[in-house]
């Protein structure tokens, strides 16, 4: 089992650790619900060395990304990052990624910490049966990643440094330390303003302290505090955002994901045209008439959660399984999202899920259940 | 922190206390926060009949759902409603306010399973 860089911190702060993807990672600290509303109304601090940091660097590293991901990537600055996700030749979904780039032919990817074997296999074979010239090199264990997020977190990060928060979102910057670089990018899966860090792991003390330095994480009224993977997950849920293993997966179309936006069916045309991997799966079920399934949101009445695996049912037909749920903290009620058949993905939509002992009366509704205000 | 040593425990992370034959049966605060926030509580309708191992209701978390189980026979004779209402009553005090069902007991010999809290805190610190 991995240990995280921030593993002292965790301990330091009375997280209740778990097991996840391989590593020993923080669930929560104060109580999942309260982190959740904490990240919402000012900041919470997560750990996220987990997630799997590739560098990808050489003469056909643009090459090899544009055969990986399903957005174009020749057309990216550098200190831009793009969210998209990586197919297999059936168009299912192998990841879902972030890529940096750092100059013409250096990136970083960020992968899911359970994929990252399976990625940089991936990365590997793609390589070599291009007979590409690129160093893959896995930077994960040699580096930390901590995602700060919350509505005043811009606010005081502008302390440490007055270029951040001037950050479009999805725009990245490296700030130079003494002996360290700190890769910070405005970025996030919690559908709030913030920032993610990729620091060398040997740093991150140093680095918390210079980040926030005028915040007491242990002080009642703290503007940042720790925040685990289950708040996490209720936030990101909140913004409906995919997680891999939930809404996204091998068997699971691409296009049935609600992330239409980051597949560029049209990369093979124009300038630097080039195919990816499952686009050719992909326009086939496009021209025969879109995904037979559909990922939506479900908002319910009651208390009851619905959880992953639940049947959502259409009076008596099935019609679809949960793919993730919670209790929403910031609406008061149960959420979920769900791959339902295309003919009842229309908001307004009433379905049932079947909890086993009870039923949930539940309303297709649009993605996200939360937006945060404009700040 | 150490469970009250003035009931006993399931290994399914029930504590029950009984006096006489009436038995009172809540979740532990090992097992709550293994749950973390308490969401949601059902248990079974008072007059409900139960043998040893059964079901009595069941405890969602944000997590999580979960049985809460029997460890005797007994017929419900009170449900906590405050806990249904407030169910983080569970998280801020298991052991207390956060109690789950009241019953009768009508056979008590599953107790003999159960353990005191210096074998159950022991057990739970592997």
């Amino acid at each position: 089992m991995h240990e995280s860089p921030l593993h002292a911190f965790h301990l330091k702060h009375n997280a209740q650790m778990v097991p996840f993807a391989g590593w020993t990672m923080p669930i929560r600290y104060a109580g999942i619900v309260e982190e959740h509303k904490q990240v919402r109304s000012s900041g919470g601090i997560f750990d996220v060395s987990h997630m799997g940091r590739v560098k990808v660097s050489g003469r056909h590293a643009r090459r090899l990304l544009e055969r990986l991901c399903s957005r174009r990537v020749h057309d990216m600055q550098p200190g831009q990052c793009r969210y998209s996700l990586m197919c297999n030749d059936r168009g299912g979904v192998r990841d879902d990624v972030i890529v940096y780039r750092h100059d013409d032919d250096e990136f970083t990817v960020v992968v899911n910490g359970a994929n990252r074997e399976k990625m940089l296999g991936h990365f590997e074979q793609v390589r070599a049966a291009g007979d590409l010239s690129v160093k893959i090199d896995d930077t994960t264990m040699k580096t930390a990643m901590v995602a700060i997020q919350g509505p005043k977190v811009m606010g005081f990060v502008g302390k440490f440094s007055t270029e951040i928060p001037t950050l479009k979102r999805y725009r990245f910057t490296v700030k130079n330390l003494v002996v360290a670089k700190l890769t910070v990018s405005r970025t996030g899966y919690t559908g709030e303003d913030g920032i993610e860090v990729i620091l060398p792991a040997g740093m991150v003390d140093m680095a918390l302290k210079l980040i926030l330095k005028d915040v007491d994480m242990d002080a009642p009224d703290a503007l940042v505090k720790p925040a685990g993977l289950g708040s996490r997950d209720s936030l990101r849920l909140e913004a409906g955002m995919p997680l891999y293993g939930h809404e996204l997966g091998e068997e699971i179309n691409a296009l049935s994901c609600g992330v239409d936006f980051a597949i560029s069916l049209d990369k093979d045309t124009g300038e630097f045209a080039e195919t990816f991997i499952g686009m050719e799966a992909l326009k086939k079920v496009q021209e025969n008439g879109g995904p037979r399934v559909r990922l939506v949101g479900l908002a319910f009445e009651g208390r009851r959660t619905p959880r992953q695996d639940m049947p959502v049912k259409s009076g008596e037909r099935e019609v679809g399984k949960v793919t993730s749920g919670c209790l929403s903290p910031t609406l008061d009620r149960p959420i979920a999202m769900a791959l339902v058949n295309a003919d009842v993905a229309a908001p307004g939509t009433r379905l049932q899920v079947d909890a086993g002992r009870a039923v949930l009366e539940g309303e297709v509704v649009s993605l996200p259940f939360y937006k945060a205000p404009k700040g | 922190m150490s469970s009250p040593a003035d009931r006993k425990y399931t290994s399914s992370h029930e504590w029950i206390q009984v006096a006489g034959d009436a038995g009172t049966l809540g979740l532990t605060r090992f097992a709550v926060e293994q749950l973390t926030d308490v969401t949601f509580v059902e248990m079974k309708k008072v007059g409900t009949a139960f043998k040893a191992g059964d079901s009595l209701g069941e405890v969602e978390s944000v997590k999580t759902t979960s049985d809460v189980y029997a460890p005797v026979d007994g017929v419900i004779t009170e449900v906590n409603k405050a806990a249904s209402d407030d169910p983080s009553l569970l998280n801020s005090d298991p052991f207390g306010t956060g109690w789950l069902v009241k019953f009768k007991v009508s056979s008590g010999a599953g107790l003999a399973k159960c353990v005191d809290a210096a074998t159950y805190d022991r057990d739970i610190a592997h």
